[in-house]
């Protein structure tokens, strides 16, 4: 690799370049080891704690619990998306009294914590864990995309919507016909990134007590007993990281795709100091 | 209304240890993700790998995982705390940091490539590119994102009010179970205490925003 950073290292800077990578690694290699071994002088890694994962019990219940999560996310997307669109669309009225109070609206959500939002549901409208859950991340993540989209409606070039005001479409039309179109494109990896967070945050509900993959998680621990609380915590948190991962990947793949195909490519494209190659 | 007045002291206290956990996480987090970034550009590939599998892994983590983490591993490996503030913070600035990182090697990326060039061709050093001619155009032009990663950090502390710390929401929590019947009120009083640091900080970013486009 590269840089304009550096020049490319002769033998010296090699011999260094080499010395620290070697340094690095046994350091990291230290830790890790030292961070094992104390584990393992506690018992952590005795096959009777892992034997939990014979019992067809514990699988049944991590799929319930990976279902779970999905299924909130899923819904909370699927709701949140469309809602964003509208109220993108408010946003950027051309009437005051539209623009100006979803405004207001879209601040205060964005302000907001989504714990707190899926707490106020469970409390005062006394839904369920679910329920809360999944309008907590619709009114959080509806005001993030409005926002996203926004942005892309907003780098579009201005000729775009002259255009489509001078062929004869109403402001509305253009909009919806001309612009949306263009700018969801353009954001697309911003939008696919807030669709990890967004599963991210389904982890919240392990707060107000929604059954997902930490819940159960958790459950079951104090089921079987504290000490098989480790094993299946290092499960779940390597299946949300592997969950959220793919999600990330999918979201470099439209990345890269989308700045071959679309018109003007995403929204950057400056030559970059440092290679984006692992992103 | 009356439940938010007869607790104000509650709410102020929550507010403040809210304060706190965030200016804490969020000095420590733009110290270690800056570091993180300027790991992520240097010419040792050992440190390139360590800050690019860092940051990936931290940022496809939910924070409460981060949370379990350390409170319940971080003990375990030796790491005790007689507070469990200390858990929260470090979650907190543990997951922040990888977002600063983040922020501040896109806005490393945005600096002309001509500067580093220019800068290299009068014969300086990789240390002097970054900390004298890279970094501080750099982080000009992060600052509005990285306010938005401090509003985040605002929102993300609350959870450590699920992990046992009284701050803002963990107080929400306490006096949403002791009102039964005011709910509403006790919660709209939490939320109001976070719309007073985030909604300036907002108002912060944007302001800023504005001033370097143009000067840009």
């Amino acid at each position: 690799m590269t840089s304009v950073l550096y020049d490319v290292p002769g033998p010296k800077a090699r011999r260094i370049s080499l010395l620290g990578s070697v340094v690095g690694i046994v350091l990291i290699a230290g830790l890790l080891g030292f961070a094992i071994y104390t584990l393992a002088q506690q018992g952590i890694f005795e096959g009777q704690r892992w034997a939990v994962f014979g019992l067809p019990d514990v699988w049944a219940l991590i799929g319930n619990g990976i279902v779970a999560t999905l299924s909130a996310a899923a819904v909370a997307a699927v709701i949140a998306f469309p809602l964003g669109l509208l109220l993108c669309l408010l946003r950027i009225s051309e009437v005051a009294w539209i623009r100006v109070p979803t405004r207001v609206v879209l601040e205060f959500l964005r302000g907001m914590p989504v714990v707190l939002m899926m707490f106020f549901v469970l409390l005062v409208f006394a839904t369920n864990p679910f329920v809360a859950v999944v309008t907590g991340l619709v009114l959080y993540n509806s005001a993030v995309f409005a926002e996203i989209i926004r942005a892309g409606i907003q780098s579009l070039p201005k000729g775009q919507r002259e255009a489509g005001l001078t062929v004869g479409l109403t402001s509305f039309q253009s909009r919806l016909i001309i612009e949306l179109p263009q700018a969801i494109r353009r954001m697309m990896p911003s939008l696919v990134a807030q669709l990890v967070v967004l599963l991210k945050d389904t982890s919240l509900g392990y707060i107000v007590s929604y059954e997902e993959l930490l819940r159960k998680v958790q459950l079951m621990a104090d089921v079987l007993g504290f000490q098989f609380l480790f094993p299946v915590f290092f499960v779940a948190a390597a299946i949300y990281i592997a969950i959220n991962f793919s999600v990330s990947r999918l979201a470099i793949g439209i990345e890269r795709r989308g700045s071959k195909k679309a018109a003007g490519g995403v929204a950057k494209a400056e030559p970059a100091i440092v290679e984006a190659s692992a992103k | 209304m009356d439940v938010i007045i007869e607790n104000l002291p509650l709410y102020w206290e929550g507010f403040l240890r809210t304060l706190f956990l965030s200016v804490v996480s969020g000095v420590i987090a733009l110290a270690v993700g800056t570091l993180l970034a300027a790991a992520r550009v240097s010419p040792i590939a050992a440190l390139r790998g360590f800050s690019m599998a860092y940051v990936e892994v931290v940022r496809n983590t939910p924070l409460t995982i981060a949370f379990f983490f350390s409170a319940i591993v971080l003990p375990r490996l030796g790491v005790t705390f007689q507070q469990f503030e200390v858990a929260a913070i470090i979650a907190l600035s543990a997951y922040t940091a990888a977002f600063v990182a983040e922020a501040v090697r896109s806005g490393v990326n945005s600096v002309p490539l001509g500067q580093a060039e220019a800068a290299r061709s009068i014969g300086m050093k990789f240390s002097q590119v970054l900390s004298l001619i890279v970094l501080p155009q750099a982080v000009r032009s992060v600052v509005p994102p990285l306010i938005n990663i401090m509003i985040a950090l605002v929102k993300n502390s609350s959870v450590a009010g699920a992990f046992f710390v009284l701050e803002l929401f963990g107080y929400g929590r306490q006096l949403a179970n002791a009102n039964g019947d005011q709910v509403l009120m006790v919660l709209i009083g939490v939320a109001f205490f976070y719309l007073l640091i985030t909604v300036p900080l907002g108002i912060v970013a944007s302001t800023v925003e504005r001033k370097v486009a143009i000067a840009r």
